[in-house]
């Protein structure tokens, strides 16, 4: 080994240990504690070793839940939030006049504490003894009856979480997109506009070509954004996820871990390891189809 | 096509509140373009030039004054409605497509009775690359071309649905010195062969001369001087022209005039009649000193150059304006080196006389 690569390891060492120490390790672990059957974390002792915890937790209603809320939440809010922040982003920047206040008021909800948004939230579509909410009170003028979004059905209460969702991811997409569509330069837009491009074929020809590799960012982050989710849930329902329906997969992970005093650490490791083989195949996915589709 | 401009002038809103006054980038333009001609807009950096070019293409709405293409005014229509092709200064090619897709890109807008099949832009891209010497780099991205092969490409697809305009918005800056002067010599056989009326912008005179059939120079928004290259070099309205034009530039000396004779410092240089006694601004071209050492000029010798055929003389003297100036003179001369003093006769053809104040040309008759 040379001396200049000699060097550039031991500037990389610091990282490589904390990397190490704190994700490369507990990953492995994590691992290990999905083969090993009924694995205290007290004690540090298991009984056996097999495959019966993911056999376990593929039968378990609640966890078959939480990959349905889950994958409903991803499929619904991704392609949705990157959509509606492309427009925001477009017309933001083809406007003059405000454009600066509308882009502070969009980035506002980045901002803002989860749970405090989810308190927002709960009084927008709580249903109690007292009022409907707002949103029943608008849906009432439309001449429909009042919705329980919060404890009501299943549909609404997922509605009000994919709203939630998408209004949250928002601000940083817009935020990401605005700066990508002021970096295209002007001339290409002069150029075409010289050629008598029309408008949907300068926006789908070049505009998007250029933010290409933006967009595929933030689609990669928000799908994996999106599988990880679960304050968001905590934050309208409340705790008891399961009792509402509600649970996500990082959500199941959690009750498992810390749930019915001590929990079950080797059943969270298998849902763990479930969701990470989710996150990496989509995101492989997700880079196959890029590479022919991303302008770099 | 030949391209009109009446009155056109073109003025931004000042940036700065303190200071309201308008900035004028073009200024009474009236000229016209002939047809089927190569017109070099020349000036110095921030002179509006490239604003004059925008009015024309139609990429900025000029504030007052008229544009005609031929006998149609086009000063209300929007640049696609204009037929013109314009080269930007740093190509704008598209760089997620490759050269072909770039050179058909104008031909995908064409709707209705222009529509044309896919083979017929092909085809017609490939007669257009064959006429800026791409063959063979048609399917790669711009990214993967040379400086010069991404000019050539832009002037491709600027040319591929014929306009009746070509601009070029300083086409040789991003080029490197050799690459320039083929690259100008390039454009020169482009437009010849497709006599398309061309309009270019450039601040480097040289390039202007070397392949424009007329040039325009301009100054602070100011038309000061239209005509052929020689002709402008040789007959400078006035003292900004003279300076612009030339390599290397024309030397200045204050003098004045007494009895029919110019006066730099003590000495007569010249004969001057037609002009009365007065204090003047003396341009002499670079080509326009004999070495003579009998000659009624005499300056200090800095140092003298040789470059093959020619002697290049740098010397100073005390009426001069600039710094040194540089004589051009035939390389079967020899200057004595080790004197401290040059001596030099004039052509009188080479010599300019302008007024002290307003830089005017004063014409005189040598005799």
């Amino acid at each position: 080994m040379d001396n200049q690569s000699r060097k550039g390891w031991l500037y990389l060492l610091p990282a490589i240990l904390f990397l190490g120490a704190f994700m490369v390790y507990p990953l492995i672990d994590v691992f290990i504690y999905s083969f090993e059957e009924g694995y205290n974390s007290a004690s540090q002792t298991h009984m056996g070793i097999g495959t019966y915890n993911y056999g376990y937790i593929l039968r378990d209603p609640y966890f078959l839940q939480a990959v349905k809320n889950t994958f409903i939440l991803v499929v619904i809010t991704v392609p949705l939030s990157t959509g509606i922040a492309l427009l925001i982003s477009v017309a933001l920047s083809s406007i003059q006049k405000l454009r600066h206040l509308f882009q502070t008021v969009y980035f506002l909800p980045y901002v803002t504490n989860t749970l405090a948004v989810g308190l927002v939230f709960m009084i927008l579509f709580k249903k109690t003894a007292y009022s409907d909410g707002l949103a029943n009170l608008i849906i009432g003028l439309f001449g429909a009856g009042p919705i329980d979004f919060i404890d009501g059905p299943y549909w609404a209460k997922m509605f009000v979480l994919c709203f939630y969702t998408i209004w949250v991811v928002m601000p940083f997409k817009i935020l990401i997109l605005t700066s990508a569509l002021a970096s295209v330069k002007q001339d290409y837009y002069n150029a075409a506009r010289i050629d008598g491009t029309p408008r949907w074929r300068i926006f789908t020809k070049i505009t998007l070509p250029m933010i290409s590799p933006m967009l595929f960012y933030l689609i990669i982050t928000g799908f994996i954004g999106a599988f990880k989710a679960y304050s968001d849930a905590v934050a309208l329902f409340g705790t008891n996820l399961n009792a509402a329906e509600m649970n996500t997969i990082v959500g199941y992970v959690y009750d498992m871990l810390y749930g019915n005093s001590g929990g079950y650490p080797s059943y969270a490791s298998a849902a763990a390891i479930i969701l990470f083989v989710i996150v990496l195949t989509i995101t492989c996915i997700n880079l196959l189809v890029s590479k022919k589709h991303t302008h770099y | 096509m030949k391209v009109y401009l009446e009155n056109l002038t073109k003025k931004f809103p000042s940036r700065n509140k303190k200071d309201p006054t308008e900035v004028v980038a073009v200024d009474n333009f009236t000229f016209e373009i002939p047809d089927g001609k190569l017109i070099g807009l020349l000036g110095p950096s921030g002179c509006g030039k490239s604003t004059a070019l925008n009015l024309i293409c139609g990429l900025q709405k000029p504030t007052s004054g008229r544009i005609f293409f031929g006998d149609d005014d086009v000063t209300g229509l929007p640049p696609e409605n204009r037929g013109v092709g314009l080269v930007f200064q740093n190509y704008a090619l598209y760089p997620h497509l490759t050269v072909r897709q770039n050179i058909i890109f104008p031909l995908e807008n064409l709707r209705g009775k222009d529509k044309m099949t896919k083979e017929q832009m092909y085809a017609k891209a490939d007669e257009i690359a064959g006429l800026v010497q791409l063959d063979g780099l048609m399917d790669r991205k711009p990214s993967e071309l040379s400086g010069g092969q991404q000019q050539r490409v832009a002037i491709a697809r600027a040319l591929v649905k014929m306009p009746q305009v070509l601009l070029l918005d300083e086409p040789l800056s991003n080029l490197d010195a050799r690459l320039r002067l083929q690259t100008r010599e390039e454009i020169r056989r482009i437009q010849k062969e497709t006599g398309i009326t061309t309009v270019f912008v450039t601040h480097d005179q040289d390039e202007a001369m070397s392949i424009s059939d007329m040039i325009v120079v301009m100054k602070a928004g100011v038309l000061q001087q239209i005509g052929a290259p020689q002709e402008v070099y040789d007959d400078p309205v006035n003292l900004f022209v003279a300076k612009f034009l030339g390599t290397p530039p024309i030397s200045v000396y204050s003098g004045s005039v007494k009895a029919g004779k110019l006066y730099i410092g003590d000495e007569a240089v010249m004969n001057v009649s037609g002009v009365e006694d007065r204090d003047v601004t003396v341009g002499i071209r670079p080509e326009g000193y004999i070495l003579d050492e009998n000659g009624p000029l005499t300056c200090l010798l800095n140092r003298v150059e040789v470059m093959g055929r020619d002697i290049s003389v740098v010397s100073t003297h005390a009426c001069s304006l600039s710094e040194a100036n540089r004589s051009i003179i035939s390389a079967e001369n020899r200057v004595d080196t080790a004197a401290g003093t040059v001596r030099f006769a004039l052509k009188p053809a080479k010599v300019f006389l302008f007024d002290t104040v307003t830089e005017a040309r004063i014409p005189f008759t040598a005799k």
